[in-house]
């Protein structure tokens, strides 16, 4: 008995020895690593890397770039989260009900889902673009103001942010569409049989039981918010004058343009900083609320 | 409402009618980059009817650029992640379900890590790794962070745990070892969580890109994603109707499969996610 309950020890370690290696070595290691270099100067062929304590972060402090990247990461999830969430809703409320076509149009709502921000984005930059694009046909046929959507400090962030929701909305559509095809049929009909209105209905009982989901939703936006950068790459460089750049993407830069890789590991601790924060937020408040089977 | 049969209720044809016009908004890109790749490059920012069709765009992109290395390397890229992230996230989701090992549990804490600290966060510090391992443009060197998936491994722990206990002991009174009894009874058993996490990492890294553009510097590695954008590029030089007949063929593959089972896909990403 004994014999065997020990050999328990070992099989469960030896089961998970292969995954453990691969993730100590690419998500445990680097986390700290990225920590301990954040206190390190860039070596250079003349000058090795030293220690120099909190210089990097005092240099962050008065990077404007800095400053900048951050403002906009926050207008980025400030613009995207509240909307695709909305829509995201909308989207299941209607593929759910009796609505002709139905699978058409949750086709329609769930292709970007599955398309490469990349592809997506080479062909959003047709829209944006000036004087040929759609968006400025459009406007021109109104007889409206056309402008140089992405070439705007002031227009190109909200660019980003409406292609961000239409990718997303459809993605978190599906687990609205799960947690109202969990719902008791019967809700419905004694709502009705109280002669409540749909949208009193949809207010005062549909809303509050999909709160787990609202918040389950909203945990991965707000990770997405920091995480979805592939845009950039076609659309802007995070330009002009940096005012679509977001965090991940000006470490991109910082690590593999200006190969400052003790400043990008610098930036690397803000945005794991963010994550941890945001962990913790879902430990403390959601995962009372959230069961999970 | 139901109830009173055919009667017309006008809020119901608005939220109709706005339910198709989102629906066509949604795939207004798709649309317009079907129509100018099959169409003459004059024809790409003029909508008229009666332009005529064409698939040079399409023979142009292809000879422009090796999209055939690219789609090599995508689909050797995609299999062995996925081939990996199964035997890897089977082994330590069978561990934590069945097994009470010693530190089972600050394990399965640090394993879940990885839900919030994705690789992409980490590609500075592995860039280095994978310098340091001589893994630096291969197809291993992108494929490495993602097949130890700590989702993988919770998905599987989750359905693992459901799967009867006297199961096991009947095959174990059998005579079958600890791994025949892992592959006889709970893998078969867990087909529909196979099935939906492989749909869902199969687009993930058929679509990923920063960290395959940061590792790969050469054709014969890039998969479709970070080729496209080389190809996309302004500087490039090429014109919007091939690169957007080129932006078609690297979707097309997932583009046929998702059409083609939509349903699985859809409940595959609702399944993953739910759990």
């Amino acid at each position: 008995m004994r014999a065997s309950r020990h050999l328990h020890h070992v099989y469960g370690w030896l089961l998970l020895t292969p995954a453990a290696i691969l993730l100590l070595s690419f998500t445990h290691y680097p986390t700290v690593a990225t920590i301990w270099q954040s206190f390190f100067s860039t070596g250079t062929a003349l000058r090795p890397s030293s220690f120099v304590g909190l210089d990097n972060y005092r240099f962050m402090l008065e990077d404007e770039i800095f400053w900048k990247v951050v403002g906009n990461n926050l207008l980025f999830a400030a613009g995207t989260i509240p909307a695709s969430i909305a829509l995201a809703l909308l989207m299941a409320v209607w593929v759910n009900g009796r609505l002709p076509g139905r699978a058409l149009v949750r086709m329609a709502y769930f292709t970007p889902t599955v398309l490469p921000m990349i592809a997506v984005a080479n062909i959003w930059l047709f829209f944006y673009t000036p004087e040929i694009g759609l968006l400025d046909q459009i406007l021109r046929a109104f007889d409206l103001p056309t402008r140089n959507w992405l070439g705007d400090p002031d227009t190109v962030l909200w660019c980003i942010v409406v292609l961000a929701v239409w990718k997303e909305a459809g993605f978190f559509m599906i687990f609205y569409l799960a947690a109202l095809q969990a719902l008791p049929p019967e809700l419905e009909e004694a709502a009705r049989l109280e002669g409540a209105s749909r949208a009193y209905y949809f207010r005062r009982v549909v809303f509050p039981l999909l709160m787990p989901t609202t918040l389950f939703v909203l945990v991965n936006a707000v990770i997405n918010s920091f995480k979805l950068v592939d845009q950039l790459f076609i659309l802007t460089k995070g330009g002009p004058d940096n005012a679509s750049s977001l965090l991940l993407y000006y470490i991109y830069e910082v690590a593999f343009s200006f190969f400052d890789d003790s400043y990008a590991a610098t930036l690397t601790v803000v945005l794991l900083a963010a994550l941890a924060l945001i962990s913790l937020g879902q430990f403390l408040f959601l995962d009372r609320r959230i069961h999970y089977r | 409402m139901s109830g009173h049969g055919r009667r017309i209720d006008p809020w119901r044809a608005v939220e109709t009618g706005a339910a198709w016009l989102l629906a066509l908004l949604w795939l207004a890109p798709l649309l317009y980059a079907f129509w100018a790749a099959f169409h003459p490059p004059e024809y790409a920012t003029r909508f008229v009817l009666t332009a005529p069709l064409t698939l040079d765009n399409f023979r142009e992109a292809w000879s422009q650029a090796p999209f055939a290395r690219y789609f090599l390397n995508t689909f050797l890229l995609v299999t062995s992640i996925l081939a990996a992230q199964f035997l890897l996230c089977t082994l330590a989701g069978y561990a934590f379900a069945r097994f009470a090992f010693r530190g089972r549990d600050l394990a399965f804490a640090l394993v879940l890590v990885q839900l919030m600290i994705m690789p992409e966060v980490l590609i500075v510090e592995n860039y280095r790794t994978m310098s340091r391992l001589g893994l630096v443009d291969t197809i291993a060197g992108i494929g490495l962070p993602y097949m130890a998936s700590a989702f993988g491994i919770f998905l599987l722990r989750q359905t693992f745990k459901t799967i009867p206990k006297e199961l096991e002991e009947a095959a174990r009174v059998e005579g079958c070892s600890m791994l025949q009894i892992l592959w006889k009874v709970y893998v078969p058993l867990a087909r529909p969580t196979y099935v939906a996490y492989g749909l869902v990492s199969v687009s993930y890294h058929w679509n990923n890109f920063l960290w395959p553009l940061v590792i790969t510097n050469s054709v014969e590695t890039r998969p479709l994603t970070v080729g496209l954008a080389i190809f996309g590029a302004p500087e490039s030089g090429v014109d919007w109707s091939v690169i957007t007949a080129g932006t078609l063929l690297a979707v097309a593959p997932l583009l046929v499969a998702f059409l083609l089972f939509q349903r699985q896909f859809v409940q595959s990403f609702m399944y993953a996610g739910i759990k």
